[in-house]
């Protein structure tokens, strides 16, 4: 270690650990900040997860790539696992009493770190936890479920575009007759889709969610719950019709494109491929804003990607054509055409739009 | 049909009775106070009414009713123009008997529909007899005792005391303490359900604090060829004892019960079964050895099972200084079958380990027993032996009929692997080459099925990933610590095929570790670092 990097803190030393892929040095100052004193759970919570946070700003503000993202948290994970087998092993295994807890992630749902450090917290405060991972299909679930009889299933997602997903698998677990915590970003800034969708209880990260479980156990969900008794809405198939035609969308939007933007023609395959996946991800955007009946979380998508477009110098407006052809596609299906012309409107004045959210 | 009248003034007093009326309240002579001569229930009504009509609150005739002579009369009064009330009496003694039995069935059909939904929810035996205890501590019993049937001497007991929560334990009892507890336990004969005296109920049966027992009843809960075990329903002394009706349902009641733990016992001995054999199917975790980093991942391709039809698999060298042995391949087929074979393969290069230096040796080996076995399926796969040399790792690479392994430099290009080879299990002989290359540290080597390259999807739908794309996703991967190259290109290949079909899919990443570290001992301890 260099004198330099003496002067900086533990949250420093480990981002710099973590965004360089050095593991060695990320372990180190993990296994640093426990010889110093600091709790096993602060270190969790107050280093490792602070700079996870930080890994996702940097990758929703395009300063890292998927890949370099993926390498960061491959780091983090490792730092974690290196620190739950030094506390399991210094505690000796399991004094656990409080009762058992399956912690997940919905299908679809590769960001494994926040319910990581969920499990690993809640190992360190006396639960049995099962960890099944990343991205755990429905059916694992269900059958895991039966096979231990946990006393609450705590589920992570953090992308809202797998909200149906997460739906479907929070009515099957409660099915089961067990409660359902979730937790991530896919949820809403104040767990407004948990509560929509049925959830049991909700926690903004994992240190809420540990309280909330010691506060005292979840009521057990009430019988026979349909997905469509939250979601009246989804009666008038909007969402099915759009999620079900996305490929057809998408080649109806780069057709219009390349009648508008005579220049996409001359794109490359690769390029003309990145931008058939980003019409791709509007369009799971807009079925899952169909799914929840919330424009607003189809025009934040929105918003959100003109910043990011913006920062790599394209302009923002370059947006609204693949809107107005989706809306001229679904100019039948009154919820989308509506949630279509009110990000457009967002799109093209997007300082009022900002003013208005801000007195909201 | 006539029907009792009396007709009272304002201030409560007995202006006419007819016979009818005279026959329910023979004191009931005009002039008399209502309160003195009939039924205080009517009196305290009229005293309401006449109230309710001095306030102005005309029209409000609201029925009353009660007991008279131990029969139930309703009592609608009218008003007449001199504020005087005529009382007419019905007696709706019948009705309210009839009302009163629907209600009691269909608050039992109720319940049995919440028992029902409740117990058939679970698939988890101890979550089935939490439920039933506590329906039972609910709806039938001051508390619930459900007993199953044990391996050993020891009993898993679930008890519930109404207003509490279900508590589990397993109990050191000797079940031929409480008659007909041991034969419901066998489930063989078939007992009816039996009247304990409280008296002779030994100790453990009576759950702690309850206080003074009533009334006990052990149930046997049927479990259609399995024992489920027995429902012990216990009420206070005060209560009233169970009528025959209410045992009735209590049978019915333990018929679900017995239903829903002897599906949830077969359940999970089903899946204790599968998972035992499953264990030896699974891939295996991988991690660093002798400072070469492994690291693998697997997607069936049926997302409801865990094993299909590819597999690796990950040797550690028998001695200091010896490569380590790595090997993955794509049996032909999906699914169980094709995965039994897969397990065969496995088992038969692991015998073969001790040729691992020739490649092609074990090859033919392979061949010749795939050939003998009864399976017509053929499998490919590609053999790495990786031996890490100061910060390099040296490979020796073999590829039967398999997509040629990909080197990925530290800066980024992706080289194929020049191995080439027959598939094997098909033909009299598995001809292969062996080709060696060196990773310098950062570089790492990948394995891979064409469940990956092959797989249809995209935004456009029914389009190939193809070999150009994973290879850009390798490129863009330099670098990375193997665990994250995995993840990486498993979700853009889950990504890619969306909700849409795909094959199996399985990808190893051996790495030589872009830091001069070895990493830690055993991937856990601090330990010791090598420079």
């Amino acid at each position: 270690m260099t004198h330099s990097t003496l002067s900086l803190s533990p949250q420093d030393l480990l981002w710099q650990a973590v965004s360089t892929g050095d593991e060695h040095a990320a372990t180190s100052t993990v296994f640093d900040a426990l010889e110093h004193g600091l709790p096993a759970q602060e270190v969790l919570l107050e280093l490792i997860a602070p700079v996870q946070r930080r890994v996702g700003e940097e990758w929703a503000a395009n300063r890292l790539t998927v890949a370099q993202e993926h390498a960061a948290s491959a780091i983090d994970d490792r730092a974690i696992a290196a620190l739950s087998h030094r506390t399991a092993t210094a505690a000796g295994t399991g004094a656990a009493g409080k009762g058992r807890v399956v912690v997940a992630c919905v299908d679809g749902e590769w960001h494994g770190l926040p319910a990581r450090l969920l499990s690993e917290v809640l190992k360190l405060r006396g639960w049995t936890v099962d960890h099944l991972g990343a991205q755990v299909t429905t059916d694992h679930l269900i059958e895991h479920i039966h096979q231990t009889g946990p006393d609450l299933v705590a589920l992570s997602s953090s992308i809202a575009t797998r909200l149906p997903t997460a739906h479907a698998a929070i009515t099957a677990v409660q099915a089961t007759g067990t409660p359902v915590l979730v937790g991530g970003a896919a949820f809403g800034r104040h767990g407004q889709y948990a509560a929509l969708l049925g959830a049991d209880a909700w926690a903004p990260d994992a240190k809420a969610a540990a309280d909330r479980l010691d506060q005292g156990p979840l009521k057990r969900p009430a019988q026979a719950h349909q997905p469509i008794d939250d979601l009246p809405h989804l009666d008038d198939q909007e969402y099915t019709m759009v999620a079900r035609t996305k490929s057809r969308l998408v080649r109806t939007v780069m057709a219009g494109l390349e009648d508008r933007f005579p220049a996409l023609r001359a794109y490359t395959p690769a390029q003309r491929g990145h931008t058939a996946e980003d019409v791709a991800l509007i369009t799971d955007f807009l079925a899952a804003a169909l799914y929840t009946d919330d424009p607003e979380l189809f025009t934040t998508f929105l918003t959100w990607t003109a910043e990011i477009l913006t920062a790599r110098g394209v302009p923002a407006r370059s947006l609204i054509p693949v809107l107005d052809i989706l809306g001229e596609d679904l100019k039948d299906f009154p919820r989308a055409a509506g949630m279509l012309a009110r990000a457009t409107d967002r799109l093209a004045q997007p300082h009022r739009g900002r003013l208005a959210r801000e007195q909201a | 049909m006539p029907c009792p009248v009396l007709i009272v003034g304002r201030s409560g007093t007995v202006r006419h009775a007819n016979d009818h009326a005279l026959a329910l309240f023979p004191a009931a002579a005009p002039g008399l106070s209502l309160a003195e001569c009939a039924a205080a229930w009517l009196a305290d009504a009229h005293e309401q009414k006449a109230a309710a009509d001095a306030r102005g609150a005309n029209g409000a005739n609201t029925v009353v009713s009660g007991y008279i002579a131990g029969r139930s009369y309703e009592a609608h009064p009218t008003v007449q123009d001199d504020g005087e009330v005529v009382w007419w009496l019905v007696d709706d003694t019948d009705h309210r008997l009839a009302r009163e039995a629907l209600h009691i069935e269909q608050e039992r059909t109720a319940f049995l529909a919440e028992a029902s939904n409740a117990l058939l929810s679970s698939l988890h035996l101890e979550r089935c007899m939490d439920v039933t205890a506590q329906l039972a501590a609910e709806h039938l019993s001051a508390a619930a005792l459900v007993i199953a049937p044990g391996s050993g001497c020891r009993l898993p007991v679930v008890t519930c005391v109404r207003g509490q929560k279900p508590v589990r334990d397993q109990w050191e009892i000797d079940p031929q303490e409480v008659p007909g507890l041991a034969e419901a336990l066998q489930g063989f004969p078939p007992v009816p359900s039996r009247w304990i005296d409280p008296v002779t109920a030994p100790e453990w049966l009576i759950p702690e604090g309850f206080g003074e027992v009533g009334s006990i009843v052990v149930t046997p809960l049927p479990g259609h060829g399995v024992p489920a075990g027995a429902l012990v329903l216990l009420r206070h002394s005060g209560e009233p004892a169970f009528s025959e009706e209410e045992e009735v349902f209590a049978r019915l009641f333990a018929a679900r019960s017995g239903a829903a733990m002897s599906a949830a016992r077969m359940y999970a001995e089903q899946s204790s079964v599968s998972k035992v054999l499953m264990r030896e199917l699974l891939p295996p975790a991988l991690h660093q050895i002798a400072g070469v980093e492994f690291a693998g991942g697997y997607r069936p391709s049926k997302d409801r099972e865990r094993i299909g039809g590819d597999f690796y698999d990950v040797h550690p060298a028998g001695a200091e200084g010896e490569p380590s042995f790595a090997v993955l391949g794509d049996v032909s087929g999906k699914g169980l079958e094709a995965a039994v074979l897969t397990g065969k393969i496995r088992n038969t290069l692991h015998a073969l380990l001790p040729m691992a230096g020739d490649h092609q040796r074990m090859l033919e080996l392979l061949n010749g027993a795939l050939l003998n076995s009864h399976h017509t399926r053929f499998a490919t796969l590609v053999l790495v032996s990786a031996v890490r040399e100061g910060g390099a790792v040296h490979l020796r690479v073999t590829s039967a009929g398999h997509p040629p392994a990909l080197i990925v430099r530290a800066d980024g290009s992706v080289e194929e692997s020049a191995s080439r080879g027959t598939l094997v299990g098909a033909f009299p002989r598995a001809p292969a080459t062996t080709v060696c290359e060196t990773l310098a540290p950062g570089d790492f080597c990948v394995l891979f099925t064409d469940g990956f390259t092959e797989a249809k999807g995209g935004p456009l739908d029914e389009e190939m990933y193809g070999d150009e794309r994973f290879q850009d996703a390798l490129s863009r991967c330099a670098g990375m610590p193997g665990e994250a190259v995995v993840e990486h290109v498993q979700m853009l290949a889950s990504q890619w095929v969306g909700s849409g079909q795909h094959d199996d899919m399985a990808v190893m990443v051996i790495a030589a570790p872009k830091s001069h570290h070895l990493s830690m001992v055993g991937g856990h301890t601090k330990g010791r670092f090598t420079a």
